[in-house]
């Protein structure tokens, strides 16, 4: 696989879209911003459905989409997209739809059984999009897009509009399509959760600039940036299952070198795991409590401490190699007398767990 | 009388055909424009709807005349004089008819989503393809709605080809035209049977043609 180069321009009124950068090799780069930031006319111009100014340059490793005077038309680019509505022909059935986008691509890719197969469509083959869910529609419009010989993946908020188990379902399919095919994914959400769950490498926009890029597991735990200042803020980190406690029906997950336990998991030890710690639900502690409920404590050093304005402090914690966040209050702060390099315990409330196998 | 049947349908069924194959294009243009050009074309092809057809014919007859510039080129490129011939018909027909059938195309091209031709393009169809596999199966009710009216109003049509036709039998003299004929010669029988023939035949064309375009909308 190849890196992609994004360097492009774009005014609509008063609206302007600028972004200069590279994204890296075989990476699903996630794109996040609030609504108007830019990541849908992002993904027109990649995808050669909107004209970006003279002077865009994209390209997949060495190949051209446009600049140096070449701009070719959306058929010409192999790069699919998938919308957030899930836009399927319907004068076709779905077998049509994915007809549609097989006899029309000029590379190799995986087959119509094995798309099916990934995006457990088989079963509704004969069926119109009327006569689908929103969930199950979108389904077969990754799956059209997938058979299209695509070279880059867009997807553009895939999941809005579709209920939470549907969500989860598509989801756990694409972390296991990220693992199939071998093809570099964008996928634009307002949602860091989602986000969390695919991207590897992540671009944050605002107002058509680009804020900040860089691996998400860096990203979501930096201080300055927006993310960290949401109410569903959260660290993303890594870690590995150690063991299974069958008696308590818990698993042992081993983080920095510290134990994490959360429910049990149907994975072998040494499955690589990724995890997010939602800020909220993360407490300190000077001294390790004697006695608490709480199972999870990891020792860990203060990095950083932003007031975000009211009653409420974001502190950055080091443990290890790899950082948290925790959401206290100021008068916590004040009251434990809380400051940069002070060693504290993060009592771990939740524990969410991404997709597994995404980082190794 | 069977001659003038058969004379009407060849001139609706070629009238028709040329409307599709001139019609269509124009209606795509129309209805994904919106210019000054377009709308003062819009306003050419509606004008039939609201003029007499005297008045076409009148401008139609002068045209094809064999002294006119455009009978002239008429006359040099196919060798026959364009006056008073089934081609002046078929002309004047299909310039006559041309509203009908591009009013209910423009419409339907206008309900086509943008966002299905853009999913299309991303899926690799280029703008023909696009065309013809995403835009002409979810208008293929209006095609035939545009056809059946394109047809119904050549049959019916009386005032363009009484103007440039004349009343020649078995080249120009079409079922309107005889009945007229029967009537100035007083001949009622015929003449009855003829306007019951045309209420018989425009009806039995119009009720296949909508059951036709009824099915096809209920599978799409």
């Amino acid at each position: 696989m190849s890196e992609i180069g994004l360097k492009l321009a774009l005014r609509r009124g008063e609206f302007s879209l600028a972004i200069d950068t590279v994204l890296p090799a075989g990476s699903v780069t996630g794109v996040y911003g609030v609504s108007g930031s830019g990541k849908t006319s992002l993904l027109s111009c990649i995808a050669g459905l909107a004209h970006a100014h003279a002077g865009s340059d994209i390209r997949i490793g060495d190949e051209r989409l446009e600049g140096n005077g070449q701009w070719l038309a959306p058929e010409e680019r192999d790069v699919a997209y998938v919308f957030q509505d899930a836009r399927l022909f319907p004068h076709l059935d779905v077998a049509g739809n994915l007809e549609f986008a097989l006899s029309r691509r000029h590379r190799d890719g995986p087959g119509l059984t094995e798309v099916s197969d990934w995006l457990g469509i088989s079963d509704m083959l004969a069926r119109r999009s009327s006569q689908l869910s929103r969930g199950q529609q979108q389904r077969v419009a990754i799956a059209r897009a997938l058979l299209s010989g695509p070279r880059l993946v867009l997807m553009d908020e895939p999941l809005a509009n579709i209920d939470s188990a549907g969500r989860r379902d598509i989801l756990a399919r694409l972390a296991r399509i990220r693992r199939e095919l071998d093809v570099p994914m964008i996928y634009v959400s307002h949602d860091m959760a989602e986000l969390a769950e695919l991207a590897d490498h992540l671009l944050v926009l605002d107002d058509g600039q680009l804020v900040a890029e860089g691996p998400l597991l860096e990203l979501s735990s930096r201080l300055e940036l927006a993310l960290s200042h949401q109410e569903q803020a959260a660290a993303v980190v890594r870690a590995k299952v150690a063991e299974h406690d069958a008696d308590y029906e818990l698993s042992r997950l081993q983080f920095e070198g510290q134990p994490l336990w959360v429910s049990h998991l149907d994975l072998p030890p040494g499955t690589p795991l990724r995890l997010r710690l939602p800020a909220r639900d993360i407490s300190l502690c000077l001294e390790q409590p004697g006695q608490t409920s709480i199972l999870n404590l990891l020792p860990a050093r203060i990095a950083d401490i932003e007031t975000c304005g009211g009653s409420r402090v974001l502190v950055q914690l080091k443990v290890g190699e790899q950082f948290l966040l925790a959401r206290i209050t100021r008068k916590s702060v004040d009251t434990l007398g809380l400051a940069v390099g002070d060693e504290v315990f993060a009592q771990v409330k939740s524990v969410a767990l991404l997709n597994d196998s995404l980082d190794d | 009388m069977t001659e003038a049947l058969w004379l009407t349908l060849e001139l609706a069924t070629v009238s028709t055909l040329w409307l599709l194959v001139l019609g269509t294009p124009l209606a795509w243009w129309l209805a994904r424009r919106r210019t000054l050009a377009s709308t003062f074309i819009e306003s050419v092809v509606a004008l039939p709807l609201v003029l007499p057809p005297t008045v076409l014919g009148f401008y139609l007859l002068i045209a094809f005349a064999p002294q006119s510039a455009f009978g002239q080129a008429w006359e040099a490129v196919t060798g026959y004089r364009l006056a008073f011939s089934f081609s002046a018909l078929v002309i004047g027909s299909v310039l006559y008819s041309l509203p009908f059938v591009v009013q209910p195309l423009q419409a339907a091209f206008r309900q086509v989503p943008e966002s299905l031709l853009e999913a299309a393009a991303t899926l690799g169809a280029g703008p023909f393809d696009r065309w013809r596999s995403v835009v002409l199966p979810l208008c293929r009710p209006s095609f035939l709605a545009a056809a059946s009216l394109g047809f119904a109003h050549t049959v019916g049509e009386f005032g363009v080809v009484l103007m440039i036709g004349g009343n020649i039998p078995g080249e120009t003299q079409v079922l309107s035209i005889a009945l007229y004929d029967r009537v100035e010669a007083l001949d009622f029988a015929a003449a009855h049977q003829l306007a019951a023939g045309l209420v018989l035949f425009s009806l039995v064309t119009l009720f296949l043609l909508y059951r036709s375009s009824g099915r096809w909308s209920v599978r799409t």
